[in-house]
């Protein structure tokens, strides 16, 4: 009798187990399995490399007037890296332009060292084959500012006028597709193929998103840009092509900056 | 010239624990550009890591491994201030070695 009751028990006991189990198996969604598949990469994440190669561009003379970029006034003061980039975009004075990350590194290469606006901007994403100066130095510098807490400002009238237009872009509805970014980002649980898409409506997902860029595409094998992420959804809107360091795209980071403040950097990341 | 690589070396108990990223674009030779031609096959094809002289790891790789590899791997026997270099030579006869200390 006992021993009847210790088998039924037993059994009973595996059947709860089995069925925990299966529940468990379905709860772990494809977005988990990705989130999972970036951690197990986030180890050796190749944007070291691009980092690496970034310092040294950082420091090594080039152009006409043969001269580093050590000098670059990021916002905290020439030659500060560190956490510069958790307060950009930003006004700044000398330009009398609101810049991020990118436009300011074409201004640098222009008044440090000599190049013309055409020579600063020529191919700014790297490809198969082709190493570029601009994706280098913004993983180096962004890697600086890792840890550090988002702090974006609108206190000059310029960068709360740049804040304004990156809204209106954002909600923007257009082209051929009828679509603005909040088409796909101002709604919970929508999917690209099997990617997830942040509502970055929410605070919790445009802090998630905007912190994780730049990312190295596992895909691409590259460093991917922030100029370079507004510039792909704008292709994948079907907009007019999205000019690199434009006013729009500026004021569209600046917007998509500030909605993550308070959260603290964390790229550049990796991504399928 | 091959861009540096970027190597990590640090106990992890009495083993010691290396970490390396290599920067290669890794063709497999069967691939096509936007013209339709092929683009030759470009790959690391010999590893080694060697610890104060001694061949601690030697490994044949081939055109399925990742561009930008990354490799990780424990070997016993080294201490903290040891060298660890790593060495690796592509299809096309480029090499590169780049060594780490351990801490």
């Amino acid at each position: 009798m006992n021993r009847t009751w210790e088998a039924a028990a037993r059994a009973a006991c595996a059947a709860l187990f089995l069925a925990a189990g299966g529940a468990l198996a379905q709860e772990r969604t494809a977005v988990e399995e990705i989130e999972r598949y970036r951690q197990a990469l986030a180890d050796g994440n190749p944007a070291e490399l691009w980092e690496a190669r970034g310092e040294a561009l950082w420091k090594q003379k080039a152009g006409p007037k043969n001269a580093s970029l050590e000098k670059c006034d990021l916002g905290l003061g020439p030659g500060v890296v560190k956490g510069a980039y958790a307060e950009l975009p930003r006004y700044f004075a000398d330009s009398g332009k609101v810049e991020d990350l990118e436009s300011r590194l074409v201004t640098c290469r222009m008044t440090l060292q000599g190049l013309t606006a055409a020579e600063a901007k020529k191919d700014p994403f790297g490809g198969s084959g082709k190493k570029v100066v601009n994706d280098a130095l913004v993983a180096f510098i962004t890697a600086e500012s890792r840890g550090h807490v988002m702090n974006v400002k609108t206190d000059h009238p310029k960068e709360a006028e740049a804040f304004e237009i990156g809204k209106t872009i954002f909600f923007h509805r257009g082209g051929p597709y009828d679509f603005a970014c909040a088409t796909c980002h101002a709604v919970d649980n929508i999917r690209i193929r099997l990617q997830d898409l942040p509502n970055l409506t929410k605070k919790a997902d445009a802090q998630r998103a905007y912190t994780s860029w730049p990312a190295y595409r596992v895909s691409q094998g590259e460093v991917r840009t922030f100029q370079w992420r507004l510039e792909d959804c704008f292709r994948q809107q079907r907009f007019p092509h999205l000019e690199f360091t434009s006013e729009a795209s500026v004021a569209l980071t600046l917007f998509l900056a500030k909605n993550a403040n308070g959260a603290p950097f964390n790229a550049p990341a990796i991504k399928r | 010239m091959a861009d540096p690589m970027k190597i990590r070396a640090s106990m992890s108990g009495d083993k010691v624990e290396v970490k390396v990223l290599m920067s290669h674009d890794m063709e497999t030779g069967t691939r096509k550009n936007s013209k339709g031609e092929t683009i030759p096959a470009h790959f690391i094809q010999h590893v080694t890591a060697s610890h104060n002289g001694k061949v601690v790891l030697s490994a044949q790789w081939g055109p399925a491994v990742s561009k930008n590899p990354f490799l990780s791997f424990k070997f016993a026997g080294g201490k903290p201030g040891d060298k660890v270099s790593i060495t690796w030579t592509d299809n096309k006869g480029d090499k590169r070695t780049d060594e780490a200390t351990i801490s």
